[in-house]
């Protein structure tokens, strides 16, 4: 497999106190990739640093091969990664359809933007009959399909998602975990970070565990479904 | 469906306006020009704007600041400095020897140029103080327009600024009425110019708002993260809402200079922006048509409708009590208190003339908060 993005020894402090200690990942043209961990474990700061909006201390990002460490966010995002941020975060106060082009914001192929929009809304049938809705309006799992949608709009080839299920009933939890299936499907490489492990670790073609800073384990989904260690951490003895 | 609404919705609106100015127009032939009523239009096209340029800031960018006079202020002078004839800068800069600048400009070009100095001076003051949040960022621009009225007052900068003494004799509305050569007026337009002064600036508010930067001052205002996280420029952002919002503070400036005749930099006081501030909450935060409204109500109120409270009224023999000098702003302030508590979105909430329904059914369910 060729790495899309790539992280070597990424250490991230907030005054004084390191989140990330030092964590090298990759991920994969293609793949699911998950980083799974408790509260805390520095899986949300990963993201964030990889999409600029942290700053890090030491250690390096590549994407498609070039340095993209030191780039601010707006170049980040033109460059084709996008975040879709923890907690949903749409736009309240602006409807669906205003919401979705924000997300097309930076793009300059103006003339692409409406077919995205109508992509989009295949994607998310939900959206189309809400077009005109305040984003503040819909319901979670509405809201959560819109982050997405906004996501997709920049035109990606990686997005990343903090804890999409977060909050979520269990019927949309699987809409949503569906949802990043199609993504894939379509070529786009993902970044899942759950604390949902059993649902990510099934979705997932590679995934990495995360422990206060630092990463312990890491493996196929299957293989860390198997790990014994995984299962008393993460999903309960009796998870399958 | 929507999408054909909003075009019978614009005309609709378009319409509406085109009314207003026809009426205006005709009301300005008719009736004396001495009528409080004009003196309620001229000030409330100023206030329109300036309320409009404030909320594009607080309402639609999320940006809490409190500099609108002193920006007004720099507009004022900017236009009073640059349209005073040459002929009477003598009288009006007696003690400084007429002045240092001995030019005039045409008045279109005097008002743009007030704007430009304003947005000049908002680029710099924004460098430091956008980097605050909310509050405190409202006392750091509310500091500068106290610090820009002191420097405007004083005497070093007098043979510009004419020190703590007033600018006059520069053209304002009167000179835009028609006269034939005896000096009679023929056809008044001291209302309507600066209606479409007003309109025009207004207007471009309202497409920037719509455009694809408006948006992205909303997303700003709804979710800085968010925003941030979408690839847009806060800094940027920011700094651009907050330089064309004071351009247009800056031409309500120099309208007000004209409609006031004279300029002064210590009328420029804070309580002047809470004036401003409040049209804005009393028309709703984030509605161009609410603050609109609201100028026009709230000037009305303040120089004509209200005055009654100020002075001793008898009704028979009886004097009714409290009413007396002041007593006008005890009501605003209560009339205020009222808006805030039960009347929190305003009069227009966050909705615009152009998407109320005018078939009657409302669509738009408002959630009530």
């Amino acid at each position: 497999m060729s790495s899309l993005l790539k992280v070597t020894d990424l250490v991230v402090s907030y005054g004084g106190i390191e989140a990330l200690k030092g964590i090298s990942f990759e991920v994969g043209q293609g793949q699911i990739v998950t980083l799974i961990g408790a509260n805390g474990a520095g899986k949300s700061t990963t993201l964030r640093t990889i999409a600029g909006l942290v700053p890090h201390k030491e250690g390096r990002i590549y994407y498609e091969g070039r340095d993209i460490t030191d780039l601010n966010t707006q170049k980040i995002v033109e460059s084709g990664i996008a975040l879709v941020p923890e907690g949903r975060r749409v736009f309240a106060n602006l409807t669906v359809l205003e919401n979705l082009r924000i997300g097309a914001y930076l793009r300059k192929d103006k003339g692409l933007i409406e077919e995205d929009i109508q992509y989009v809304y295949d994607l998310f049938p939900r959206l189309r009959e809400r077009s005109w809705q305040l984003a503040g309006t819909l319901s979670g799992g509405e809201q959560q399909m819109l982050a997405v949608g906004r996501a997709v709009m920049t035109r990606p080839k990686v997005i990343m998602m903090d804890e999409p299920s977060l909050g979520l009933a269990p019927l949309v939890v699987r809409d949503i975990f569906s949802i990043i299936q199609t993504l894939k499907d379509t070529g786009m490489t993902v970044l899942l970070i759950e604390q949902n492990a059993n649902a990510a670790l099934h979705a997932c073609d590679f995934a990495y565990v995360l422990e206060t800073g630092k990463i312990t384990l890491s493996g196929t989904g299957e293989e860390l479904l198997a790990s014994e260690a995984i299962q008393e951490a993460y999903l309960g003895k009796s998870g399958r | 469906m929507k999408k054909k609404n909003n075009h019978k919705a614009s005309y609709i609106t378009l319409g509406i306006v085109i009314l207003i100015y026809a009426a205006v127009f005709i009301a300005e032939q008719t009736i004396p020009s001495t009528s409080m009523l004009f003196t309620v239009l001229k000030k409330g096209a100023t206030y329109a704007l300036v309320a409009v340029s404030m909320n594009l800031l607080n309402g639609f960018t999320g940006i809490f600041s409190l500099g609108q006079a002193g920006f007004m202020l720099i507009g004022a002078y900017m236009y009073g400095i640059f349209t005073i004839p040459v002929s009477m800068r003598g009288q009006v800069y007696q003690y400084f020897d007429g002045g240092l600048v001995q030019f005039t400009v045409p008045i279109v070009v005097a008002m743009i140029l007030g704007g430009l100095a304003a947005a000049f001076f908002a680029f710099l003051i924004g460098l430091p103080v956008l980097r605050l949040k909310s509050d405190y960022l409202a006392i750091a621009t509310l500091g500068f327009a106290e610090i820009i009225r002191a420097i405007f007052q004083w005497n070093g900068l007098g043979p510009v600024t004419n020190g703590s003494n007033m600018l006059r004799s520069f053209p304002n509305f009167n000179d835009f009425n028609i006269t034939d050569a005896q000096g009679n007026v023929t056809v008044y337009l001291s209302t309507l110019i600066p209606f479409i002064m007003s309109g025009v600036c207004i207007l471009i508010i309202v497409l920037l708002i719509n455009s694809s930067y408006g948006r992205a001052f909303k997303a700003i205002r709804d979710d800085e993260v968010a925003a941030e996280a979408m690839g847009i420029n806060l800094a940027h952002h920011k700094r651009l809402a907050f330089c064309i919002s004071s351009f247009f503070a800056g031409v309500s400036g120099a309208m007000l200079a004209m409609y006031q005749t004279t300029v002064q930099a210590k009328s420029f006081t804070s309580a002047m922006t809470y004036e401003i501030l409040l049209i804005v909450v009393i028309g709703g935060i984030g509605s161009v048509t609410g603050s609109v409204i609201s100028s026009f109500l709230f000037v009305a109120c303040s120089e004509w409708w209200l005055r009654f409270l100020d002075e001793q009224q008898m009704i028979g023999n009886f004097q009714v009590p409290l009413l007396r000098n002041g007593f006008r702003l005890v009501v605003f302030s209560v009339i205020i208190m009222i808006v805030v508590l039960f009347f929190r979105r305003g009069i227009m909430g966050d909705r615009e003339l152009w998407n109320l329904n005018f078939t009657g059914r409302r669509k738009n369910k408002e959630d009530g908060k």
